[in-house]
């Protein structure tokens, strides 16, 4: 049995926090199992000397506020140690390369930008970040990855996002980690880490049916979006917005929704909106937007995510093409 | 033990009033259980009321709103009608207590018939969720959560209202039989308790199923 | 004095319509052994299949039906129940000076719910199986799964109403039957446990009920609550479930707790150190306890802010607790030791538990339990919590109350001897699923990487060892019933009110109510008034 690799500079970052943990929890126990061998040893009945009652007694308080004031100290430090180290998965950097991860029963689709697709595998670079969109066709499933110390639930019908720099090129192993039935055990698939000419060719030989965007666009006019939405290439024109709001520039823009909440047009916002169409704040279109919750499979979805970003030209563009 | 006047020999209390009033106290304890029973209910309610306001405003739209205030003033009478029935259980008044309390689970039972009535009509325009629902566009699964809120919802508090009078009756039979004297009328108030709780239910349901997003 | 409990009218009717909670104590000892011994079967199956990569004797299918049996069983008809309502019932009138529970019919109540909630989900369990884990997630619990969801899920909200009955019984009795002279500062430390107890049993549990009810509702009539294709959010349901789940596990360690206070103090002749922080501690962790379900989905999708909250209060739930063992450690200090199996087993409690509340700081610092959590790190924490710290206090209280409760002696060799191997294979079992754990090992795995073997090898040899051990009490103390020695009425020299009435007692407890005048604990003055100090003791230099 080998250790398990530290493929990113964060799961090094997990390990001297996790290593933090177990020095604690040694002290403790050495503290714990200590006294009591000690007081066993000590304080067998009719072989000792005791401590009076009396006194024993009057001292209860002042150790009961130093140890209680003791544990708080050091629980606080942990925590804060630890919720700085979470805050950063909820920060992908901006130019990260965007793959999709479908879970299904009982397999992981993932689709790459490029429009090249895989079952039970994920090829990344080395020393780029990579932010994966999770979503589930199912069940709840959950994509982790112990060498990179990650991991999140998959959840149906809305996207999670999951992103890592790996530092280590080589092959790891990917888990499904959240019990999804009957074949949840054979859920597992495989990371390879790349160096970036190895990524180059990979990319190149895998079989790709056009980009995901180009796919997305070709979904775009077939499943009847373009008939509504501007997307400044085909009818009804840029300017016309009477229908339905554009989709130029609305990834990264906010919207403001009926309800007043502000939000800002990610991947997930995206996504969602496409399954359950949100209200915007004194919008009036002429039609309103069906649901195609069942219309379109998260392949599709994904695809269509991947088109609209592109209509965003001013954000960083989708990279890894 | 049908007079409650005196302990038996087993029971672990030193007086009856001692025991009354643990009675009662557990009666308070049930109640408060109950409630987060149906705190589970209201959260889901609360949750997919924010987060799908449209479709359930839709639902609540589709309710009967005359049936339901009229419901609620059946009940809110009904509450009303057995608080006589305390009050002569405290004087001793045995026929009081009878005719208070058959007053009471008559009209419980109304209740549930016109809630019956009510849920025909809505299982016949189709308004149990499912593949023939009858509410359509884009909101409609969201009128189909709130109705699966609605039937669960009524159902349960039927169910507890069933118990209700099922209790109601079980207190007129002691009644008939002389049971209750100033000194211990404790089981009519107990029950009174807990009609004036599942009333409270009511009184909760009410808005959230008939009159809040109608507007 | 009159006759015994146990033989005052011995015919099968007298016990099964009895209202004395004596008895409803072993009639509940009775099922819920049944049921640890059927989830036992499970989990030596689940060890049994780990021996081997690719598993050696179930089907996927199998397997999987077989940790939701083990799960289910243990936590609702083992774990939940377990010290409340056997030592719980038995003890509480005792412990207060009473003569039985503020309400006898409503305890005999909720031991047939009790049963016959058992029957429905071993029903469910057993002809056609369930395979969604005892926690049953939606949507695969509510749409996709093909096990027998309804009767376990109907089952497990009728197990509700059981527990709900327990705990306004014991919380009335708590109030309104204490002794002539029993304060609230001079109950024993087990009352005050299982007063926290009862009151996360009144208020969490109908919340689980609502919850399950919702979940077999959308299963029944296909209609949307949780499941996204029908428009609702899955995430609410976990929301739901660990708002009750969560206090549950408070459930299953708190009565344990008040049961290691009263050993060790007994077992150290001292009055337990701290006692009003050890009782308020109590309270502390029920209360704490409403508000940290949420540490249960730090990788579910839960947003950051209440991700830190609930990170935060999981912290702060941990305190009351380290209080507790500090506290303990406490009473041993200077006080006059003997190591009888129950303390055996109470050390044995504390060293796990302090391992079980440790593992737990990993899991509830956020960035830990991303990597640690779902993995076998999770199953040996909870393990180290329940069945090392849980079991071992339930064990032990059984040893310590076995003399009370049947008049006889246990063979106290063969108790100190299955103790000692307890210890020993648990961790040899659970120990090596934390290390499995880092290294990323899934839970509820039919099948595995190689690379896991040797570790599950070792896990599945000490499951071996503590298979043995769990037989070893189940054999001598069926042996001491015909043939143990007859117990005094106070064998350990105890303070408590069950010891000044006869072993066993008598169906009305008392022959006059008792009255207290001193502290729980206080050692000084009945090693005075009966001499044991004067006898070698300790505190004489």
């Amino acid at each position: 049995m080998t250790w398990l690799p530290e493929a990113s500079a964060h799961a090094m970052r997990i390990d001297i926090l996790l290593a933090g943990l177990v020095i604690i929890s040694l002290a403790v126990l050495g503290l714990v199992f200590g006294l009591m061998v000690l007081n066993v040893l000590r304080f067998r009945a009719g072989r000792t000397t005791a401590i009076a009652r009396a006194i024993a007694e009057h001292k209860s308080w002042g150790f009961e506020i130093a140890w209680t004031s003791a544990t708080l100290a050091i629980f606080f430090g942990l925590f804060l140690w630890a919720t700085q180290l979470y805050v950063v998965g909820f920060r992908p950097p901006a130019d990260a390369i965007q793959i999709y991860v479908t879970g299904k029963q009982w397999m992981w689709k993932i689709q790459y930008p490029g429009g090249q697709r895989e079952i039970n595998a994920l090829h990344v670079p080395v020393g780029r970040p990579v932010r994966l969109l999770l979503t589930s066709e199912d069940v709840i499933h959950d994509f982790s990855i112990p060498a990179l110390r990650i991991k999140h639930d998959v959840l149906p019908g809305r996207y999670q996002s999951l992103w890592f720099t790996a530092t280590q090129t080589g092959s790891f192993r990917l888990y499904c980690t959240q019990f999804c039935g009957l074949g949840h055990s054979r859920m597992t698939a495989t990371l390879t880490v790349m160096n970036a000419t190895d990524y180059a060719g990979w990319l190149n030989s895998a079989p790709a049916s056009g980009s995901l965007a180009t796919v997305g666009e070709a979904l775009f006019i077939r499943s009847g979006c373009s008939g509504c939405h501007a997307s400044s290439r085909y009818a009804p024109d840029a300017g016309d917005t009477s229908r339905a709001p554009s989709m130029v520039g609305l990834y990264g823009s906010r919207v403001v929704l009926a309800d007043g909440r502000a939000t800002v047009a990610d991947a997930a916002f995206l996504h969602d909106s496409i399954l359950d169409p949100p209200r915007r704040q004194g919008a009036s279109f002429a039609t309103e937007m069906p649901s195609f919750r069942g219309v379109l499979a998260e392949d599709d979805l994904a695809a269509l995510v991947a088109y609209l970003q592109t209509l965003s030209p001013s954000l960083p563009p989708e990279a890894g093409n | 033990m049908s007079d409650g006047s005196v302990l038996d020999h087993h029971s672990p209390y030193e007086t009856p009033l001692h025991r009354d009033e643990s009675a009662i106290a557990g009666m308070w304890l049930f109640l408060a259980s109950e409630a987060l029973l149906f705190g589970g209910l209201f959260l889901v309610c609360l949750v997919y009321s924010q987060t799908r306001a449209g479709g359930w405003a839709e639902g609540v739209r589709h309710t009967n709103l005359a049936i339901g205030a009229v419901n609620t003033l059946i009940l809110i009478t009904s509450s009303a009608v057995y608080t006589m029935a305390v009050e002569s259980g405290r004087r001793g008044d045995n026929r009081g207590v009878v005719r208070a309390g058959l007053g009471a689970a008559g009209l419980g039972l109304a209740f549930l018939v016109l809630k019956g009535v009510e849920w025909g009509q809505e299982f016949s325009e189709n308004l149990f969720p499912g593949p023939h629902f009858a509410l359509h566009g884009p909101e409609a699964g969201a009128a189909a959560l709130f109705y699966s809120f609605y039937f669960l919802a009524t159902f349960l508090h039927g169910m507890h209202m069933v118990v209700g009078i099922g209790l109601i009756l079980w207190i007129c039979r002691k009644a008939r039989q002389g049971a209750f004297s100033p000194a211990w009328s404790t089981p009519v108030d107990i029950v009174g308790l807990y009609w004036s709780f599942v009333d409270l239910i009511w009184m909760l349901l009410f808005p959230l199923l008939y009159l809040i997003g109608r507007a | 004095m009159s006759e015994s409990y146990l033989w005052q009218d011995g015919t099968l009717r007298s016990w099964l319509l009895t209202r004395d909670h004596k008895r409803i104590a072993l009639l509940y000892l009775g099922s819920i052994t049944v049921f640890f011994a059927l989830g036992s079967v499970g989990a030596a199956l689940i060890r049994l299949q780990l021996l081997e990569p690719t598993g050696t004797i179930l089907s996927d299918a199998t397997y999987n039906r077989m940790f939701t049996m083990h799960g289910v069983v243990m936590v609702w008809l083992f774990l939940v129940p377990s010290i409340p309502v056997t030592l719980g019932n038995f003890l509480v009138p005792l412990m207060l000076g009473a003569r039985d529970l503020a309400f006898p019919r409503l305890n005999l109540l909720s031991w047939y719910l009790f049963v016959a909630s058992g029957l429905l989900v071993l029903y469910g369990l057993f002809r056609g199986g369930l395979e969604t884990g005892w926690t049953f997630y939606t949507p695969l619990s509510s749409d996709y799964s093909e096990g027998r969801v309804l009767p376990v899920v109907l089952g497990i909200f009728l197990n509700g109403f059981s527990s709900i009955a327990t705990g306004v019984n014991f919380i009335v009795s708590i109030h309104q039957l204490r002794a002539p002279g029993m304060t609230w500062y001079r109950l024993p430390l087990m009352l005050w446990a299982l007063y926290a107890t009862s009151v996360i049993l009144v208020l969490a549990t109908p919340v689980l009920g609502m919850t399950l009810l919702l979940l077999a509702f959308e299963r029944l009539f296909r209609v949307g609550v949780f499941d996204p294709t029908l428009g609702g959010d899955p995430l609410l349901f976990q929301q739901m479930f660990w708002f009750y789940s969560h206090p549950a596990v408070y459930i299953m360690i708190l009565p344990g707790m008040g049961v290691v206070s009263e050993i060790v103090s007994t077992f150290c002749r001292k009055p337990v150190f701290g006692y009003r922080f050890v009782a308020w501690s109590s309270i502390s962790i029920a209360a704490i306890g409403f508000i940290v379900w949420g540490h249960h989905m730090f990788v579910a999708g839960e947003s950051l802010y209440s991700a830190i909250v609930f990170s935060m209060f999981s912290f702060f739930v941990s305190v009351p607790s380290a209080i507790k063992v500090f506290n303990w450690l406490g009473t041993m200090h200077g006080g006059s030791i003997r190591l009888d199996a129950p303390m055996l087993y109470a050390m044995g409690f504390i060293g796990l538990f302090t391992v079980g509340g440790l593992t737990g700081l990993f899991l509830a610092s956020l960035a830990a339990d991303v990597h640690l959590t779902q993995t076998y790190f999770v199953v040996a924490h909870f393990h180290y919590i329940m069945v090392g710290g849980m079991v071992s206090a339930y064990f032990g209280g059984l040893h310590y109350w076995w003399p009370k409760i049947t008049g006889r002696m246990y063979p106290e060799i063969w108790g100190r001897l299955a103790a000692a191997l307890i210890f020993f294979g648990f961790n040899l079992t659970f120990f090596p699923q934390f290390i499995l754990g880092f290294e990323g090992m899934p839970r509820r795995y039919a099948t595995y990487p190689a690379q896991f073997q040797i570790l599950n090898v070792l896990s599945s040899a000490g499951a071996g060892i503590l298979a043995v051990a769990y037989v070893m009490p189940l054999v001598y103390f069926g042996w001491s019933l015909f043939r143990g020695a007859r117990a005094p009425d106070n064998p350990w020299g105890a303070t408590g009110l069950e010891w000044r009435t006869s072993s066993p007692p008598p169906t009305e407890n008392f022959a006059e109510t008792p009255v207290v005048t001193t502290d729980a604990y206080d050692y000084g003055d009945l090693d005075a008034r009966t001499g044991v100090a004067d006898a070698g003791g300790p505190h004489h230099v």
